[in-house]
C-alpha cells in the first residue's frame, strides 16, 4: 500500500526562557491508508506536539518546527503556504481533541459548526450542508439529530459532543484524523462507545488515524501500530502484538508493567516506572531515559542508542535491546 | 458493539418556554430595581426622541422675541429661553440629538474596539505589543481633551456639526473598548475551540469574526450601554463648549450654554431643565449598564 503520511526526522522546538525544549526530536514514522497507528507515551514526552507539528499547529512563539519533512500523499506539508496548509486542515487531516467540553465553541449551535467546515471545505451552500449535517450526527449515533442540530454544547453531554466532534472531523470526508487523547476526559464506559465509533468509522470509510493516548489498553484493542515516545523520540515501534508480547525497549516494559491486565493472577503488585520524565531543557548525550531505567550501563550514558530492527519490522532505541527481546514472533 | 442512541426526553425542553413580557418585567423590577429605573429612563428618552413631533406644539429652534424669559407655567410648562423658544419642547427634540450621537458614537466606537481588541489578543506576540501601546497613548488623554482635539483636527474639513461631534466622540471611545474586550479575548484565545478551529482550516479573519467576536458579546454589550451614557455627556460637554453642535440645532448642552451664566438669577430655568435632562440620562444609561453587566456576569450576579 502507498504511505499515506510520512514523517521524516521531524524536529519540533519550544525557545523558552528556561532554554531550548526539543519536544519533537528527530522523529520518523510513517502511516498507511487506513491504517490506525497508536502513539503511547507519558505526559510531556512529545506526542502531541508531534501531532500538532503535522498540521503546522504548534503554537509560535515559542514553538518552531526545525527540521525534517511531513510528506502527506507525496506533498510536504512543511513547505506549503498559509493558504494551501489551511485547506489541507480540516479538509484532509481532521483532528478530534483531548476535551470535548471545551473543544466545541459554546455560543454557536452544533449545526452551524458542523456546517461552517462543510461550507468552507466542500463548497457547498446551506442547506446540502444542513442535509450532510444529519447524515453525519446519524453516522455517530445521536438520534433526532434535526433538532439536535439547532442546540448548542450545553446541551450535550461530554461523550455526546465527542460524538459531534468526530461527526465534524469526518465531516469532509479526509485522509487521516488524528484524535489527541479523544478519550481522557470522559468515564470509562464512554470511552469504549466512543473508541468503538471511531475504530468503526474509520475502518468503514477508509480513513487513517493516529490516536495519541497514554492508554496501553486502548492501543493494544484498536491500532494495528504502535509507537511508543519518550523525551521526544521514538523509543521503540512496531506492530501492536509485538510492542504487548515482545517489548524490547524498557521503557515499554516498564509501561507493560505499571498497567493492570486481566491475564495476571490477581493480587500482582503493578510496578511503576520510578522517578519523573526528564526535563526537556537538560538532556545529555547519553539515553534520557537512562536515570530510570533498570538496566543502564556505561554506554547508555555516552551515547544517545539509534532506533535499530530487533525483527520482523519491530524497531528498538535501546543498547540492551537484544537481551531484552525474546525471539520475536512472526509480524502479524 | 454498535454505540447505542442517545435520547433526551425532548418533552423537558418544552417545559422550559419563555415565559410573558409581563412576568419578564415584574421579575426585572424585583431583581434589579435600579437596572429597571434605568432602563425605563432610557426608554421614556427614545419615546421621546421618536414621537417628539407629536409631543409639543412649539418650534424648538423658531425665535419669538414677544416670549422671552418666560418663567414655567401652563403656556410653557418649562418656560422659555432668552430666545422665546419653549424649552421643554427644546429638551424634547434634545433627546433626538443626544440618542442619535450617543447611540451612533457608541456603538461605532465600540464596534471598531471589539474587532481591534479581540484581533490584538488573537494574533498576540509584537502586533499585540505595538497595538496595546498605541492604545495607551490614546488612553494617556481624558476623554474630553482627547474630543476637543480631534474637534479642533476635523473641524475645517467635516462641514456637518452633528458628523464632526460624532467623529469627535466615536474615536477616543475605541482604546477604551478594545482594552476591555481584548483582556476577555486573551482567554477565549486559550480555550481549545480556538484551537479546533484552526484545525479546521478556517482562516484568521473567520475565526476572530465567527468564533471569538460571539464569545466577548458580554463586555461589548456593556461597553455599548457605558458608552451611550458618556456620549451624551461629552457631547453636552462638546456643546457647552461651543465646539459641538451648533445653533439652532436643540441640544442639552447648547442650552446649558446659551442661558445658564447670564440668567442664573434672573431666570434660572432657563439652565435647571436641561442640566437635569442631562443627568437624568446619563444616570439612567449608566445605571442600565450596570444591571446588564450583573445579568451578563455570572460571576458578579449575585446569590
Amino acid at each position: 500500500m502507498a504511505k499515506l503520511l510520512e514523517l521524516e526526522d521531524l524536529r519540533t522546538q519550544f525557545f523558552t526562557t528556561a532554554g531550548t525544549v526539543k519536544a519533537v526530536d528527530g522523529v520518523s514514522y510513517d502511516i498507511e491508508a487506513g491504517e490506525t497507528v497508536g502513539i503511547v507515551g507519558e505526559s510531556g514526552c512529545g506526542k502531541s506536539v508531534s501531532a500538532l507539528s503535522i498540521l503546522r499547529l504548534v503554537p509560535d512563539p515559542p514553538g518552531k518546527i526545525v527540521g525534517g519533512k511531513i510528506l502527506f500523499m507525496g506533498r510536504n506539508l512543511l513547505e506549503l503556504s498559509d493558504v494551501e496548509i489551511r485547506k489541507v486542515r480540516g479538509h484532509e487531516i481532521a483532528m478530534v481533541f483531548q476535551e470535548p467540553m471545551t473543544s466545541l465553541n459554546p455560543v454557536l449551535t452544533i449545526g452551524r459548526q458542523i456546517t461552517e467546515t462543510l461550507e468552507q471545505h466542500m463548497g457547498i451552500d446551506r442547506q446540502e450542508a444542513d442535509a450532510r449535517a444529519v447524515e453525519l450526527l446519524g453516522m455517530v449515533g445521536i438520534s433526532d439529530a434535526e433538532r439536535r442540530l439547532k442546540q448548542y454544547p450545553h446541551h450535550f453531554s461530554g461523550g455526546m459532543r465527542q460524538r459531534v466532534m468526530i461527526a465534524m472531523a469526518l465531516s469532509c470526508e479526509p485522509k487521516l484524523i488524528i484524535a489527541d487523547e479523544p478519550t481522557t476526559a470522559l468515564d470509562v464506559t464512554i470511552q469504549a462507545q466512543i473508541l468503538e465509533l471511531m475504530k468503526d468509522l474509520t475502518r468503514r470509510l477508509g480513513v487513517a488515524l493516529i490516536i495519541i493516548t497514554h492508554n496501553l489498553g486502548v492501543v493494544a484493542r484498536y491500532a494495528d501500530k504502535v509507537n511508543v515516545m519518550y523525551a521526544g523520540k521514538i523509543v521503540e515501534k512496531g506492530s501492536a502484538r509485538q510492542i504487548y508480547h515482545n517489548p524490547s525497549h524498557p521503557y515499554t516494559i516498564g509501561l507493560l508493567a505499571s498497567v493492570p491486565r486481566l491475564d495476571h493472577k490477581r493480587g500482582t503488585k503493578l510496578v511503576p516506572i520510578e522517578g519523573q520524565p526528564p526535563d526537556l531543557t537538560l538532556l545529555d548525550q547519553g539515553c534520557a531515559f537512562r536515570p530510570r531505567c533498570r538496566f543502564a550501563e556505561d554506554i547508555c550514558t555516552r551515547e544517545i542508542p539509534p532506533l535499530e530492527e530487533v525483527g520482523g519490522g519491530q524497531y528498538s532505541a535501546c543498547w540492551q535491546k537484544d537481551k531484552l527481546s525474546q525471539p520475536a514472533p512472526a509480524a502479524s | 458493539m454498535a454505540a447505542p442512541d442517545i435520547q433526551i426526553d425532548s418533552r423537558l425542553e418544552d417545559l422550559a418556554e419563555r415565559p410573558p413580557l409581563g412576568v419578564i418585567a415584574a421579575d426585572l423590577v424585583r431583581r434589579q430595581p435600579l437596572g429597571a429605573a434605568g432602563l425605563f429612563i432610557v426608554l421614556v428618552m427614545i419615546f421621546m426622541a421618536v414621537f417628539a413631533d407629536f409631543l409639543t406644539s412649539y418650534d424648538p429652534e423658531l425665535n419669538a422675541f414677544e416670549d422671552m424669559h418666560i418663567a414655567p407655567g401652563a403656556e410653557h410648562y418649562l418656560g422659555t429661553d432668552q430666545f422665546g423658544r419653549d424649552i421643554l419642547s427644546r429638551i424634547i427634540y434634545g433627546a433626538q440629538t443626544a440618542l442619535i450621537i450617543g447611540f451612533v458614537a457608541a456603538f461605532i466606537g465600540a464596534t471598531l474596539g471589539l474587532v481591534l481588541g479581540v484581533s490584538s489578543a488573537y494574533f498576540g506576540g509584537r502586533f499585540d505589543l505595538i497595538f496595546q501601546r498605541v492604545m495607551d497613548v490614546f488612553m494617556a488623554f481624558p476623554l474630553i481633551i482627547l474630543a476637543l482635539a480631534l474637534v479642533a483636527i476635523f473641524g475645517q474639513k467635516v462641514e456637518n456639526d452633528v458628523l464632526l461631534v460624532i467623529i469627535a466622540i466615536t474615536i477616543p471611545f475605541v482604546p477604551n473598548c478594545a482594552r476591555v474586550v481584548r483582556s476577555s479575548a486573551l482567554a477565549i484565545r486559550e480555550m481549545p475551540y480556538i484551537d479546533a478551529a484552526r484545525a479546521l482550516g478556517y482562516s484568521h479573519a473567520r475565526i476572530i469574526l465567527c468564533h471569538m467576536v460571539p464569545n466577548v458579546m458580554a463586555p461589548y454589550l456593556i461597553m455599548v450601554t457605558a458608552f451611550v451614557g458618556q456620549a451624551i455627556l461629552l457631547e453636552a460637554s462638546l456643546s457647552y463648549l461651543g465646539l459641538g453642535v451648533q445653533e439652532p440645532t436643540a441640544a442639552w448642552g447648547l442650552m446649558l450654554q446659551g442661558g445658564a451664566e447670564e440668567y442664573a438669577e434672573s431666570a434660572p430655568w432657563i439652565a435647571v431643565f436641561p442640566g437635569l435632562a442631562i443627568t437624568f440620562a446619563v444616570f439612567g444609561f449608566n445605571l442600565f449598564g450596570d444591571a446588564l453587566r450583573d445579568v451578563l456576569d455570572p460571576k458578579l450576579r449575585r446569590r
